[in-house]
C-alpha cells in the first residue's frame, strides 16, 4: 500500500514538489484516470493493465492542457500567488468532480472483471494481491524513471532552472510555458498510471480522489519538496505507519498515525526528510 | 500615521454602522425563511472569514484547519450543555477560550514551519481532530449530539418558532468580527502582523516579536472562530464532527476572505455576501438534480474570480488603490 501511496505521491512531487505550484486538484486527476480506466475496460475490454499507458498518455495530455488554459494564469499573478493557486487548483478540483457527477452519476462502479482483480501470489508462504504487487512494482520503475528524468536529462534541467529562475532561462531560449506544460502533462502520466491500477481493486466514484489527496500531500510533504526520491521514501513511511497503526488502534484511526508522524517530522526537520526548500 | 489614513478609517466606521443598521431592519421587510436562513449564513460566514483573515490574511499564516476551532466550538457549547446542563452563553465563552488556548499550543511547534508545510500541518492537525471526535463514544462518535429541545428562550439560545434571534446573534457576531479587525488594523498588533507577513526576518530586526506577534493573532483568531462554532451547532439543534469539522470548513472560512480580498477590511464581508448566497441559490435551484451541475457552475465561478482579481473583489473599487498606496 505504501508503495502505491508512492505512486500516486510522485505526481504530486512532480507538480508540487520540484515546480513550486500547489495542485489542490491532484485527487481530481486521479478519480479522471480512473474513470478513463473503467470506461477502456467497459467499452472496449481493455484490461487495465494493458490501457494503463493509454491511460497515462490520455493523462498527460489532460495535464499539459488544464496547465496551458489555467494554471498558467494562475502563476501569473501578481498578488497573492500562493493563494490564487490554492483556490484556482480548489476551484478546478470542484468543477472536474461535478462534470463527473453530470457525466459518469454518483454511482459507486468497479471493474468486476481483470487480468489481476482478486488474485493473489503466494511468496514464502505469505499471500500478497496480484493488483497491489504490480501496483508496486510500477511505482518503483516510475520513480525511477522521474529519478533518472530529473537528474540526467537536460528536460530536467530545464525544469528545475525554470523554477529557480524562470527570468533567466528565457534568456538562453526555454520557454517556460513549454516546460511547465511537459511537467504538468507528466506528473498527470504519472497519477495516470496509479488511477489505472487502482481502478483495478477501488470502487470508483466522482469523490474518490479527495480521500487519496490528502495522503498524497503529506507523503509529498513527509519526504520534503523537491525531492524525487524523499517522495518515494515518503510513501514507504507512510504505508508502513498506516499498517502498524492499524494494529494499535481501531481501522478508523488508521489515517491519524500518518498525521501524527508527518507532524513529528516537521517539527523536527521543518523541510521533511530530504527536502531542498 | 497620515490623515488619509486616518480619514479612511472613521469612513470605514461610518460605513460600518450604517451597513448593520440597514441589515438589522432588513427583517422588517424579509419574511420568507428561506431568506432569512440564507442571511444567517452569509453573516456567520462573513464572521467567521473575518475572523480567519486575522491569522492568514493580515498575519500572513495561511490555516486551511480553522474547522478545528469550529468544531471546538460547537463541540464544548454542546457537551457542557448535554452532559452538565451549562447553559450555551457559558460553553460559547469556554469553547472560545479552549480553542484559543489550543491555537496557542499548536502555535509552538507550527510557527515554526513555512509555506506548504504549515498549510498542510493544518489541515492534517483537524483532520486529527475530526477522527478523533468520530471515534470518541462519549462524546457521541460518528453519531453526533443532537440537542434537546428546552423551548425558546434567550437563556438557553434556542428558538424554534422563529429564526431572527438567530439573525441578530449572527449580526451582533460579524460586527464584534468587524470592529475587531477593524480596531486591531490600526494597533501595534496590526503593525506588526503586516510587518510579520511581507518579511519576516526584517521584522524581527527591528525588534518585532515575531513568534508572539503571531501567538496573538492565532488566539484571536481561533476565539473567534469558536464562537461562531457554538452559535452553528445551537442554529442547526444537531451537531455531528463532520458536519462541524470537516476540511470543507476550513475551506469555506477561507474563501470568502480570498474571494473579497484577502487582508482587508471589507474583503471578507464583501466576499460573503456574493458568495454565501450564490452557494446556496445554485444548491437549491441547480442542485436538486443530483447531477452535480451546482458544483460546476461553483466550482467555475471560484477558478474565474480567483484568475480575474487576485487581489480579491475590494480591488474593483477605485477607492481602496489609494487606500494600498497609503499603507
Amino acid at each position: 500500500m505504501g508503495l502505491l501511496y508512492g505512486l500516486i505521491a510522485v505526481g504530486l512531487a512532480l507538480i508540487f514538489g520540484l515546480m513550486d505550484v500547489t495542485n489542490f486538484a491532484h485527487g481530481e486527476f486521479l478519480m479522471i484516470a480512473m474513470y478513463v480506466s473503467f470506461f477502456l475496460f467497459t467499452f472496449f475490454a481493455i484490461d487495465p493493465l494493458l490501457s494503463a499507458p493509454l491511460v497515462a498518455a490520455a493523462m498527460f495530455v489532460f495535464g499539459a492542457v488544464v496547465y496551458l488554459l489555467v494554471v498558467r494564469f494562475a502563476m501569473r499573478a501578481k498578488a497573492n500567488a500562493g493563494m490564487v493557486q490554492i483556490f484556482t487548483t480548489f476551484g478546478l478540483a470542484i468543477l472536474m468532480r461535478g462534470l463527473a457527477q453530470f457525466f459518469f452519476t454518483p454511482d459507486y462502479r468497479s471493474i468486476p472483471q481483470s487480468w489481476l482483480g482478486g488474485k493473489t501470489i503466494s511468496f514464502a508462504g505469505i499471500f500478497l494481491p496480484e493488483p497491489q504487487l504490480i501496483g508496486a512494482l510500477v511505482s518503483i520503475l516510475a520513480f525511477a524513471g522521474l529519478y533518472f528524468f530529473i537528474h540526467r536529462t537536460d528536460f530536467g534541467r530545464a525544469l528545475e532552472a525554470t523554477r529557480e529562475d524562470p527570468g533567466a532561462v528565457a534568456l538562453v531560449g526555454i520557454d517556460k510555458n513549454r516546460v511547465f506544460a511537459f511537467g504538468w502533462g507528466l506528473g498527470a502520466a504519472l497519477v495516470g498510471l496509479a488511477g489505472a491500477i487502482m481502478a483495478v481493486f477501488f470502487y470508483i466514484y466522482p469523490d474518490v480522489g479527495a480521500s487519496f489527496a490528502l495522503i498524497a500531500y503529506v507523503t509529498v510533504a513527509l519526504g520534503g519538496f523537491g525531492s524525487v526520491f524523499g517522495a518515494f521514501a515518503g510513501g514507504i513511511i507512510v504505508g508502513l505507519v498506516e499498517a502498524t497503526t492499524a494494529l494499535v488502534l481501531p481501522p478508523s484511526l488508521k489515517s491519524v498515525g500518518i498525521y501524527a508522524v508527518y507532524l513529528l517530522v516537521v517539527f523536527i526537520r521543518p523541510r521533511g526528510l530530504f527536502g531542498s526548500m | 500615521m497620515d490623515k488619509h489614513f486616518a480619514a479612511r478609517r472613521r469612513r470605514d466606521l461610518v460605513i460600518a454602522a450604517v451597513l448593520a443598521a440597514l441589515a438589522a431592519l432588513a427583517p422588517l421587510f424579509i419574511k420568507d425563511v428561506y431568506v432569512q436562513n440564507i442571511l444567517i449564513l452569509t453573516l456567520m460566514y462573513a464572521a467567521l472569514s473575518q475572523s480567519w483573515n486575522i491569522l492568514s490574511g493580515y498575519c500572513g499564516q495561511i490555516s486551511l484547519g480553522h474547522a478545528l476551532y469550529f468544531g471546538i466550538g460547537a463541540y464544548t457549547t454542546e457537551l457542557l450543555f448535554t452532559k452538565f446542563g451549562v447553559l450555551p452563553w457559558f460553553g460559547m465563552l469556554a469553547g472560545g477560550v479552549i480553542a484559543a488556548v489550543i491555537a496557542m499550543g499548536l502555535g509552538y511547534p507550527f510557527f515554526r514551519l513555512r509555506g506548504h508545510y504549515f498549510v498542510i500541518a493544518t489541515i492534517v492537525i483537524a483532520e486529527i481532530g475530526l477522527l478523533l471526535f468520530q471515534n470518541w463514544e462519549w462524546a457521541g462518535a460518528a453519531m453526533g449530539i443532537t440537542i434537546p429541545v428546552r423551548g425558546d428562550s434567550w437563556l438557553k439560545f434556542q428558538f424554534m418558532r422563529s429564526k431572527l434571534p438567530y439573525f441578530y446573534f449572527a449580526l451582533v457576531l460579524c460586527s464584534v468580527a468587524w470592529f475587531v479587525t477593524w480596531w486591531l488594523e490600526d494597533s501595534k498588533w496590526g503593525f506588526w502582523w503586516r510587518a510579520v507577513k511581507d518579511n519576516p526576518e526584517a521584522a524581527e530586526s527591528l525588534g518585532v516579536v515575531v513568534f508572539n506577534s503571531k501567538m496573538g493573532a492565532a488566539a484571536v483568531s481561533a476565539f473567534l472562530v469558536a464562537i461562531g462554532g457554538a452559535f452553528y451547532a445551537q442554529f442547526l439543534a444537531y451537531i455531528d464532527p463532520e458536519s462541524v469539522m470537516g476540511f470543507q470548513f476550513s475551506l469555506l472560512m477561507a474563501l470568502p476572505a480570498v474571494l473579497g480580498g484577502i487582508g482587508t477590511l471589507w474583503g471578507p464581508v464583501l466576499g460573503a455576501a456574493i458568495l454565501i448566497p450564490m452557494t446556496e441559490l445554485t444548491r437549491s435551484y441547480i442542485g436538486g438534480s443530483g447531477r452535480g451541475v451546482d458544483l460546476i457552475v461553483y466550482g467555475a465561478l471560484i477558478v474565474a474570480i480567483s484568475l480575474a482579481l487576485p487581489r480579491g473583489l475590494v480591488s474593483l473599487f477605485s477607492r481602496s488603490k489609494a487606500k494600498g498606496a497609503t499603507r
